[in-house]
């Protein structure tokens, strides 16, 4: 008795769960942000929806596959969830084929092309928002009326320079439940965060960085958010509109494209804050969450590169090796 | 650190200790010994036997003149039948001494209780008694019990934390042999001069910590201290921190912040031997895994061949795929049944296919649970990238050299990637790399 043994290098246990299982979270947390879109902007949503996936799916396989001729890993998931992503941060009234080809934008040139996942540098639905907004304004912020009948102005447009015109802002109710102008799924505040809340409880991600993203934005538009005088900024509405809640706990927390360390995050968190608010009150934009999550996307590397942390035992004056 | 006695990182694992009812079966000696003379950290030892020699039981059949060596014994009576070098775990030939077993294990006559009247002579016994860290390094023990001059050590522990999954053998020896480990505590704190001694456990053995209270806690600056149960609780720096606030430096070793560490069973055999003046023969191993017919803890005489403790816990109930000496964490898989159960074996598991062979690993994607699981705060994933592009650099502004290969950060990884695997290598390039430089460095001196 003489069995063929196999050797292999420690440890020999693994845990249970897979990245694939991770994206399968990431997609189950979405439910119901997109119930809420269906909902309140009709079941014609679901198009752009599924053209952003079906286009995100074609782009990783096009260029992955098909071009860099690397093997399929579509299985992965990732690609929907980055379809997802992008098609809730589309308006419901986009054109179809763009939709389709921001998917294909998103995993074809801002993912595949740096190595496919884990590998970007930059949020793909994110990079991708920003450049159909560039290249397409006027549809992409075209907001349609909304389920009441109340035309298209975001609270945040409303908030920049719409109340001098005597537009009203929506009350914070309806903010938190999402009938409200808005891209297709970041309109309702309960549903992002009852998706969020399952992501902290399988504990794909942690609440590190959406708190101080949120709470930087906060005490930034509290503080300057009035032109009159200091601390009287509305935040609760710079909180609850715009896409803040969806990028804070479902693009901050993208693994790849922000920094490793614990420390690194929190920095990284506050630098979203920051630049979104700073976007918000004092440029012509009335939202600043992409720009200001493909530019901190940006600086990770470098937050990486001075907050690697001290091993355990290591003297004080950070001597490594 | 949230928790007290915590701590950072860390992996909660299963605990499989499925053996820790089962009192320890003590099996006959083999028909064969085969004794590696290399078995501990450190210098191998040079043969006192050779062919044809007949030895008795305790009788030393390996020894060094160098410091890093504990000297080798025979754990049978009978006769040399071969020294030569074999293929040994971790891809090496080692001089091995096989022993045919005559089986009247007649013991050594000359052996008797050691006269430890004073530091000198205690140190001197320890290092005549074989013994080497039994907790599974296998550390010189008269090495470790004699700190460098300048040291004030200040505390004894006693790491009873067995933190791996399955392994219950010092679990076993806190519950069958209290007294000799309160002797041995005694022991080690009158020679060494030490007024404290802190035993480490995990929570989750209660029968052992109440055993342990009862037995050593009344003793005299003894005290026993549950810990959460976390692996790697029972590493050395994790338990000197858990036990003591201390952080022992980079590249430094306990005594740097003055504390002695010791395994369970290593003590209890310290007090074994001073009453008996028997060296280190013999080892209880935890014989489990999905394969073994009957799972178990089994006493064995050191340099039994594997297959015959599988063959005494009942046998495979199904074709073993993977062999390890040790936990699944750290634990070395073996090439082949034919090695032998050494000083610091802790336990010999078998594994099927399903457990032994490991996943595919798939894609990074810098979720960053290796570094939220590493103990010593590392960046495994760098680590990892580091080590496969042989960037040295990198591979040392990111603490390679620190890694304890505990193995937390292969286990915690969605994508299965093999970071220990990596981190092993990076390591070897580093110490290729040093020992380049230094040559160079010799070079040009010359």
């Amino acid at each position: 008795m003489s069995p063929k043994l196999l050797v292999t290098s420690s440890p020999h246990l693994r845990a249970q769960g897979s990245s694939q299982g991770i994206m399968l979270d990431v997609i189950l947390a979405l439910i119901p942000a997109l119930g809420a879109a269906t909902y309140f902007f009709g079941l014609t949503v679901l198009l752009p929806l599924t053209f952003a996936v079906l286009g995100a799916l074609a782009g990783e396989y096009g260029m992955r596959v098909l071009v860099l001729g690397r093997e399929n890993r579509l299985a992965d998931l990732s690609a929907i969830v980055t379809g997802l992503l992008l098609g809730m941060n589309l308006p419901p009234s986009i054109p179809l084929p763009l939709a389709f080809l921001g998917g294909a934008i998103a995993t074809a040139f801002v993912k595949e092309v740096f190595g496919g996942l884990g590998m970007n540098f930059m949020n793909p639905a994110m990079g991708t928002r920003v450049f159909l907004f560039l290249a397409w304004p006027s549809l992409m912020t075209s907001w349609g009326p909304t389920v009441d009948g109340v035309a298209g102005a975001t609270p945040l447009a409303i908030l920049k320079d719409g109340e001098a015109a005597g537009q009203a802002l929506p009350d914070l109710f309806h903010l938190f439940i999402g009938d409200r102008a808005g891209s297709l799924g970041e309109t309702s505040v309960l549903a992002l965060l009852l998706g969020a809340g399952y992501l902290v409880l399988r504990k794909v991600i942690r609440l590190d960085v959406p708190l101080v993203y949120l709470a930087t934005v906060g005490l930034i538009t509290w503080t300057f958010g009035n032109k009159t005088a200091l601390f009287a900024g509305n935040f609760p509405v710079h909180l609850l509109s715009g896409g803040l809640i969806l990028a804070a706990f479902f693009m901050a927390t993208d693994y790849a494209t922000q920094p490793v360390s614990r420390v690194g995050k929190v920095i990284f968190a506050a630098g979203l804050g920051l630049v979104t608010a700073v976007i918000r009150l004092y440029t012509n934009y009335p939202e600043g969450v992409s720009f200001a999550v493909i530019l901190l996307n940006c600086l990770v590397p470098l937050i990486d590169r001075y907050t690697v942390p001290k091993p355990f035992g290591a003297p004080k004056a950070a001597q490594r090796a | 650190m949230f928790r007290r006695n915590l701590f950072r990182g860390g992996a909660h694992l299963p605990h499989l200790k499925t053996t820790a009812d089962h009192p320890t079966v003590v099996m006959p000696p083999p028909n064969k010994v085969i004794i590696p003379l290399l078995q501990h950290m450190g210098v191998i030892c040079e043969p006192t036997v050779q062919k044809g020699d007949f030895v008795q039981v305790g009788q030393i059949i390996g020894d060094s003149t160098k410091a890093m060596a504990a000297p080798v014994h025979s754990s049978v009576s009978g006769t040399v039948t071969n020294v030569d070098f074999q293929l040994w775990a971790g891809g090496i030939q080692v001089l091995t001494v096989e022993i045919e077993t005559d089986g009247l294990q007649t013991p050594l006559k000359t052996l008797v209780p050691p006269t430890i009247t004073n530091k000198a002579e205690f140190l001197a016994a320890v290092r005549a008694s074989g013994l080497v860290g039994l907790g599974g390094a296998g550390f010189p023990a008269h090495v470790k019990l004699s700190p460098p001059p300048g040291a004030k050590i200040d505390t004894l522990i006693i790491n009873a934390a067995e933190c791996e999954p399955y392994i219950t053998s010092d679990y076993r020896e806190i519950l069958e042999n209290s007294s000799n480990l309160l002797g041995g505590i005694q022991l080690l704190m009158r020679q060494l001069g030490l007024s404290r001694c802190i035993i480490g456990i995990e929570d989750n053995k209660p029968a052992a910590i109440a055993e342990l209270k009862k037995v050593c806690g009344r003793a005299k600056g003894v005290s026993v201290m549950p810990l959460p149960t976390r692996y790697p609780q029972g590493a050395e720096k994790m338990l000197i921190w858990a036990t003591t606030r201390r952080s022992v430096p980079t590249g430094k070793f306990p005594s740097d912040v003055n504390v002695i560490m010791m395994n369970v069973t290593s003590v209890s055999f310290l007090a074994e031997f001073a009453k008996t003046g028997m060296p280190l023969i013999k080892k209880k191993v935890t014989v489990a895994g999905p394969c073994v017919a009957h799972p178990q803890n089994v006493e064995v005489r050191i340099g039994t061949p594997l297959k015959d403790v599988f063959a005494f816990a009942g046998g495979f109930s199904s074709q073993p795929r993977k062999v390890i000496m040790g936990g699944p964490m750290m634990g070395v898989a073996q090439h082949s049944l034919e090695t032998a159960v050494v000083k610091h074996t802790n336990a010999l598991l078998a594994f099927g296919s399903e457990d032994g062979e490991l996943p595919e690993a798939s894609a990074c994607i810098r979720c960053g649970r290796c570094s939220d699981a590493c103990p010593m705060s590392l960046l495994p994933l760098e680590l990892h990238r580091a080590a496969l592009r042989n960037n040295l650099e990198d591979l040392s502004k990111y603490g390679t050299m620190a890694c304890m290969e505990c193995g937390c950060c292969s286990f915690v990884c969605p994508s299965k990637i093999h970071l220990v695997q990596a981190i092993r290598l990076g390591k070897t390039q580093l110490r290729i790399a040093a020992a380049r430089t230094l040559a160079r460095a010799e070079g040009a001196a010359k």
